[in-house]
This record gives C-alpha cells, sequence and structure tokens, in this order.
C-alpha cells in the first residue's frame, strides 16, 4: 500500500499542486485534503503548502489557524502525525503555536525570489531524515514576511536541543535571526521551513533536485 | 451601542522595517524632526450590548489569541469615548474639505 500524503488547500493557496506532485516523485500518493473539512481522509502525513492563505489578511497564516482542517492536523501533530509547512505553511504553523517564533515581513521590504543555498542542521526530522547532516542544497526562496524572529531564550533552546533545521548560507535573505530558514518541533515530526522544497524536484522545472529528500524522508519514516 | 477599540503594536524588541520606511520618507516630504515611526494596526469592534467588564474580557481574550500574535505583538483594549468618535469624523470632514 502507498503512503498517503494529505496536501491542503487553503483559498488562496499557490503550491498545493507542486507539493502534491512531489510526493508522487517520491513514490507517494498525494490526497488532496480542503481547508473547509475536518476529515483527513485517513492520511499518513500532511504538508502545509505555500501561498497567501486567505489573502494573508491580519496576519500571514493567522485565519488558516482557525480553519477546520486545522484542528484536526493541530490534534494530530500532537499525537505524531509528520506535519510539513512550507512558507506561508510555516507561518501557519507559527500561528498555531506548533512551532515556537513568528515571521515578519523582510527586514529589506522587498520580496525576494531565488534559488537559496541552505545547510541541513538536523538530519533527525521526519522529513530530514534522507539528508546527511550537514548537507548543503540549493532549493528555490520566495517571500515577503519571511522573517524568523523568537525571542532569545527560545532561539537558545532551539539552538541548544538542535531544533534549528535548516539555517541560511550565503546571504540572509529577510532577516532572520540566527540566520534561520526553519525549525522543529521537540518530537522532530512538525517542521516549518520557508524555502520551498516542492519546486526542487526534478531537473526540468527546478534548480537542483534537493528538494526530494524531504518528501522520500517521511515515507521512509512512516514505512519503518 | 458601544465601541471597543483593540490596538495592536509590534514588541519594542521586534524591527518595524515599515516605520522605519516611513519614518525615512519624511524628510523628503519636508517634515524634520520626527525620530521614529513605529507602525501598527487599530480594530474598532462595535459590540451588540454594553462594554461591560465581561464584554471586555471576551474582547481581551479575541485580541490574545486572534487579533494580536503576542509572540511579536502588544495589545491595549479600550472603550472609545462616544465624544472621541465625534471629534474623529469632524476632522475626518475637514480633512476632507481641505
Amino acid at each position: 500500500m502507498t503512503t498517503r500524503v494529505g496536501v491542503v488547500t487553503f483559498p488562496g493557496s499557490l503550491d498545493d499542486r507542486d507539493a502534491g506532485r512531489a510526493v508522487k516523485l517520491a513514490g507517494g500518493e498525494p490526497v488532496a485534503l480542503w481547508h473547509g473539512d475536518k476529515d483527513l481522509h485517513q492520511v499518513d502525513a500532511v504538508i502545509l503548502p505555500g501561498g497567501f492563505s486567505y489573502g494573508d489578511y491580519l496576519r500571514c497564516g493567522a485565519i488558516a489557524r482557525f480553519s477546520p482542517v486545522m484542528e484536526t492536523i493541530i490534534a494530530g501533530a500532537r499525537d505524531g502525525l509528520p506535519v510539513l509547512g512550507i512558507c506561508n505553511g510555516f507561518q501557519v504553523l507559527c500561528e498555531s503555536h506548533l512551532l515556537p517564533g513568528a515571521l515578519t515581513r523582510n527586514d529589506h521590504l522587498h520580496f525576494v525570489c531565488r534559488d537559496q543555498r541552505l545547510r541541513v542542521e538536523n538530519a533527525a526530522t521526519a522529513w530530514t531524515g534522507d539528508f546527511a547532516p550537514g548537507a548543503e542544497i540549493t532549493v528555490p526562496l520566495k517571500n515577503g514576511e519571511g522573517g524568523y524572529v523568537a525571542d532569545e531564550a527560545t532561539l537558545d533552546e532551539l539552538e541548544a536541543e538542535g531544533r534549528v533545521v535548516f539555517r541560511y548560507l550565503d546571504v540572509n535573505p529577510n532577516g532572520s535571526r540566527r540566520d534561520i530558514a526553519g525549525v522543529t518541533n521537540a518530537a522532530g515530526n512538525v517542521v516549518g521551513l520557508m524555502p520551498h522544497p516542492e519546486h526542487a524536484v526534478e531537473a526540468l522545472t527546478g534548480p537542483t533536485t534537493d528538494g526530494l529528500p524531504f518528501f522520500t524522508s517521511v515515507l521512509k519514516k512512516l514505512v519503518a | 451601542m458601544a465601541r471597543v477599540v483593540v490596538d495592536v503594536m509590534l514588541k519594542p524588541e521586534i524591527l518595524d522595517p515599515q516605520g522605519q520606511a516611513v519614518q525615512r520618507a519624511l524628510p523628503r516630504l519636508g517634515f524634520e524632526g520626527i525620530a521614529d515611526v513605529r507602525q501598527g494596526k487599530r480594530f474598532e469592534l462595535d459590540l451588540e450590548g454594553p462594554a461591560d467588564e465581561a464584554a471586555l474580557a471576551r474582547i481581551r481574550e479575541i485580541a490574545g489569541t486572534f487579533l494580536a500574535n503576542t509572540v511579536i505583538e502588544d495589545f491595549v483594549v479600550r472603550v472609545e469615548d462616544p465624544a472621541e468618535a465625534v471629534s474623529a469624523d469632524n476632522n475626518a470632514e475637514e480633512g476632507a474639505v481641505r
């Protein structure tokens, strides 16, 4: 039986199709989930894709966080359901308090769109097991509000517990504290990052295929 | 009908690049002497009933869970003085006339 990975579509999601396609290329079965439906349709993992859910009104992710599907996802994530939040999905996870910190407007105020080098700092999460620890990867980054902030105590705790999963290399594209591009919860099943691995899964459309291990990692994790 | 205002501001330690951009634009427009600008959000909540302590407690809950992200923002809840609302409307009219 193939592993079922749900991809949520909120009003304003953009990258749900690409995320589903990445799951398929990795060998899983993508399952479309709808923001207004609490039912997760027996999926084994969930991806919250990029985009501008609810038009980014109020704050990015603030309204999506209260959607019916998120009620079930938040409860599931606390019980170990693997959840990956990409870009807007990362913002939703922070607003849901499944991940610490918040994403704020880029310090230079410009929307940034570039191929971004990252270092994989933690290869033990549900979504990074197929990377070598310390691997350097390049995937697209595109955001206007991607500056990761948290108070110093939280940042120290994240560093001490190895919960900084990805760090920006070469340049800090948005003013994120300590060059943080992605973090995980204490259990390692919930991961959020601003860059877009789902846009780097095949040579035809991506700058690299460095994003593919995100999706193979979770499939392997679920079979094991 | 009572109106309750919720002001939401980024915490002082959180960088506000939008406020900085506004502040930097002021000298170009001929406005000198503004040392700092911080930008926030104002919500006006019109209540169906009175702005009693129970209603305000509920609004503080709304503000803390939804209107503000307390990881990065502070909020202030206050009942709007009806006189303030009238004068604000007048000012708006004056502004429009000019």
